[in-house]
């Protein structure tokens, strides 16, 4: 036996290596036929690293006072060896975070991830893509510019909305009246810390995936067809094949992140922002404050919904649930099969339209906020929350309706007939064109009569999923 | 989804326009960030007339080497006797003084092209114009009520604003005239509706005073403090499009062997 068995054997005597790889890699089978969507989990994996090594190499660097940060990073920028591409690195990457996951979640709702068997990995990647949110809200804040300072100052006066509790609980957060060196303390500690969280978060989702086994494109379970080793006739072992596959797929990403870094690390101000090359100055507001675009279609959602009883909490909690509603999502869909291969059209549909909500809520939550282009979000807000409360009725099979199947409907058609009352009838969208108004009223209600009435006429119907995959 | 994937490729355009801002017409700078000699020229021209009110405080006075400058140059043409080569270049006016004397402390310049751009800070020094209502009889174009002087009137001399008069309705301009009585007559001749308001804006900007300089050299020396404040925002612009070359070349032969090896593993799989 060579020397290097004889360590391996010693190692596995007292720590499960070799267990470890073969279950995880040499020996954990996933299907054949991944397509290009499956390189995105690996990529968010990358980005996370990348997040962390940098940012470690930031903090060696960084001060987080208001007195300092924003010299510090100029100085990290100028002064400090390579200084400058771990910056340009670290805020390119915190983009480019968001945009692989965006993807790796379109895809995991595309071919049915998030349904039985794998409702624990959905949940955990939701709750990862929550707390990415926050670290990436609070690692805004750093760099101590004009928009660091409005951006972190309008969001957390959001906390101001809710009712008693609210105002004590935003100067909690802040440690301060106002947006302070107390508040960019805490952010920087907390900045430093969730991204350890996150990857233990990463740890639990991979846990929870290998448990179950990875999906795939046809949505067919391949443990259900073994041969006479047990191994699935669909599964090939992750490493080598999975493992090269994903290199390829890690050096077409770099190209397009080094491409960046190197030729365009502001992206036009949305990976960094024209304002925040001013630093933070209390006493003047910006003309326009907007989020990063990560944000944005939440944003958007926000300042959709109008304040109503005398208080704005009511957009406060849309946006709230215009995020919980992921978390539902394994609930909220009825249908047989996994993939949309072989689901009915009308989820095809509504997948399609949720995109492009998402994609013009997002433009609408950069842009400034006119009479029309509130009346645009509004209507894009209803079809954001259809797409999940209408989907128990437009991905359901029988014709018997489930006392939750019937809420949902009541819900999202209280919605729809309250936003159309509150169009002609009270005073909103007065200051919008009728033509606008015609619109959107008319794509509301037709978005409701298609994905909310007509399934419950005659239900939508998968077609039979193959036994093996296919291509 | 191909069609999907493409109406989302087509709305990119659209968004990118969308973080610009303001619809000021700006005129192009049209900087070359390695000519040498125009950095420095621009940084003569900055330390003599910008670095007395503007500090250039995240970088240091040492980086000017990097264009070809000597340590014996900065020190005996550009620094002030009491700085050293590594300090940063900051100035000797005090905040609470300037805020006294210009209202506001001038900003620091170290990033304004990068907060505002280029042709912003371009256009900017060349639109100055006097207008008596304002504390150092100018105001500017493309920064209205202004609190600077016109730092440059040596060279470029002085101009006057020559004002065109829009009739506006509900903020749609309907008519544009020479001078006021030809616009109050139009609407007149339009009814006479309280709805038209009349607009004084400034058309274009005509030599009252001549300077130094005629309009070309003067472009020319704004052009130069462009580059030297571009290249100073980011000095390391350069170096990084530089390298960018090398690291997206070695991607790409990464990406060939990746690729072979991809497929090497793979044909046994059908």
């Amino acid at each position: 036996m060579s020397t290097m068995q004889n360590l391996v054997n010693w190692i596995d005597d007292r720590f499960p290596m070799t267990k470890v790889w073969n279950e995880h890699l040499a020996q954990y089978y996933a299907p054949r036929n991944f397509n290009f969507w499956y390189f995105f989990g690996s990529l968010a994996l990358l980005v996370l690293v990348n997040q962390i090594l940098t940012g470690v190499w930031l903090a060696m660097m960084y001060k987080p006072s208001a007195a300092d940060a924003f010299a510090s990073i100029e100085y990290i920028m100028r002064d400090v060896e390579w200084g400058w591409l771990i910056r340009y690195m670290h805020s390119t990457g915190a983009s480019a975070f968001f945009i692989v996951i965006y993807l790796h979640m379109f895809r995991g709702i595309l071919y049915g991830s998030h349904k039985n068997p794998r409702e624990m990995v959905w949940l955990f990647g939701v709750v990862i893509y929550v707390v990415m949110m926050a670290t990436a809200f609070m690692g805004y804040l750093l760099p101590w510019g004009q928009m660091s300072f409005w951006g972190a100052q309008v969001i957390v006066n959001l906390f101001q909305a809710i009712p008693l509790v609210g105002e004590e609980l935003s100067v909690w957060i802040r440690g301060d009246y106002v947006i302070s060196d107390a508040t960019l303390n805490r952010f920087f500690a907390l900045h430093f810390l969730l991204p350890f969280i996150l990857a233990a978060l990463v740890f639990l989702h991979i846990v929870a995936l290998h448990k179950v086994g990875s999906n795939n494109p046809d949505g067919v379970e391949i443990k259900k067809n073994k041969d006479e080793n047990g191994i699935p006739k669909d599964g090939i072992p992750f490493h080598p094949y999975y493992t090269v596959k994903d290199i390829v797929g890690v050096v077409v990403f770099l190209m397009f992140f080094a491409g960046i870094i190197f030729f365009w690390p502001e992206a036009n101000g949305y990976f960094i922002e024209k304002p925040n090359f001013e630093p933070a100055n209390p006493l003047k507001t910006p003309e326009h404050i907007a989020p990063v675009w990560y944000f944005t279609p939440f944003y958007a959602i926000l300042r959709a919904v109008p304040s109503f009883a005398g208080t704005q909490v009511w957009g406060v909690i849309a946006m709230g649930v215009s995020i919980v509603a992921f978390f539902l999502l394994p609930w909220l869909d009825k249908s047989n099969a996994k993939s949309h291969r072989y689901k009915g059209p009308l989820f095809k549909y509504a997948l399609a339209i949720f995109v492009v909500t998402f994609a013009i809520l997002g433009y609408l939550g950069v842009v400034s906020a006119t009479a029309d282009r509130t009346l645009v979000a509004q209507m894009l807000t209803l079809i954001y929350f259809g797409f999940f409360f209408l989907m128990p009725a437009y991905t359901r099979e029988t014709s018997d309706k489930t006392t939750m199947t019937k809420i949902y409907f009541i819900v999202m058609a209280i919605a729809t007939i309250a936003t159309l009352y509150y169009w002609w009838l009270f005073d909103g969208g007065a200051d919008g064109s009728m033509l606008v108004k015609l619109i959107v009223t008319a794509i509301s209600a037709g978005h409701f009569l298609i994905f909310g009435v007509k399934p419950w006429l005659k239900p939508e119907q998968s077609k039979p999923v193959p036994e093996r995959v296919t291509g | 989804m191909k069609k999907l994937i493409i109406a989302l490729i087509m709305m990119v355009p659209g968004m990118l326009h969308a973080a610009g801002g303001g619809n000021i017409h700006l005129e192009s700078a049209g900087i070359n960030l390695d000519n040498d000699a125009a950095k420095q020229r621009g940084a003569k021209y900055f330390v003599n007339y910008c670095l007395n009110c503007h500090s250039l405080q995240y970088e240091r006075w040492q980086r000017m080497q990097e264009f070809g400058l000597s340590l014996d140059d900065i020190r005996e043409k550009l620094m002030p006797a009491s700085a050293k080569p590594g300090d940063l270049m900051k100035i000797a006016m005090k905040p609470d003084d300037a805020k006294a004397w210009f209202g506001n402390p001038a900003p620091d310049l170290t990033l304004e092209t990068r907060l505002r751009g280029e042709d912003w800070v371009y256009t900017y020094l060349k639109s100055f114009y006097l207008d008596d209502t304002r504390p150092f009889g100018v105001n500017n174009t493309v920064f209205d009520k202004v609190g600077m002087p016109h730092v440059l009137w040596e060279l470029q001399g002085f101009n006057k604003p020559v004002y065109r008069f829009d009739v506006a309705r509900s903020g749609h301009v309907e008519q544009s005239f020479e001078s006021e009585a030809e616009a109050e007559a139009w609407i007149k001749e339009h009814g006479g509706d309280a709805e038209f308001k009349v607009n004084r804006v400034v058309d274009h900007l005509q030599t009252a005073v001549p300077g130094q300089l005629d309009e070309a050299e003067y472009d020319k020396v704004v052009r130069d403090i462009v580059t030297f404040m571009a290249y100073m925002a980011e000095p390391v612009k350069l170096e990084r499009q530089r390298l960018g070359i090398w690291v997206l070349l070695f991607l790409a032969v990464l990406f060939v062997s990746a690729y072979l090896l991809k497929k090497e593993y793979w044909k046994d799989i059908h």
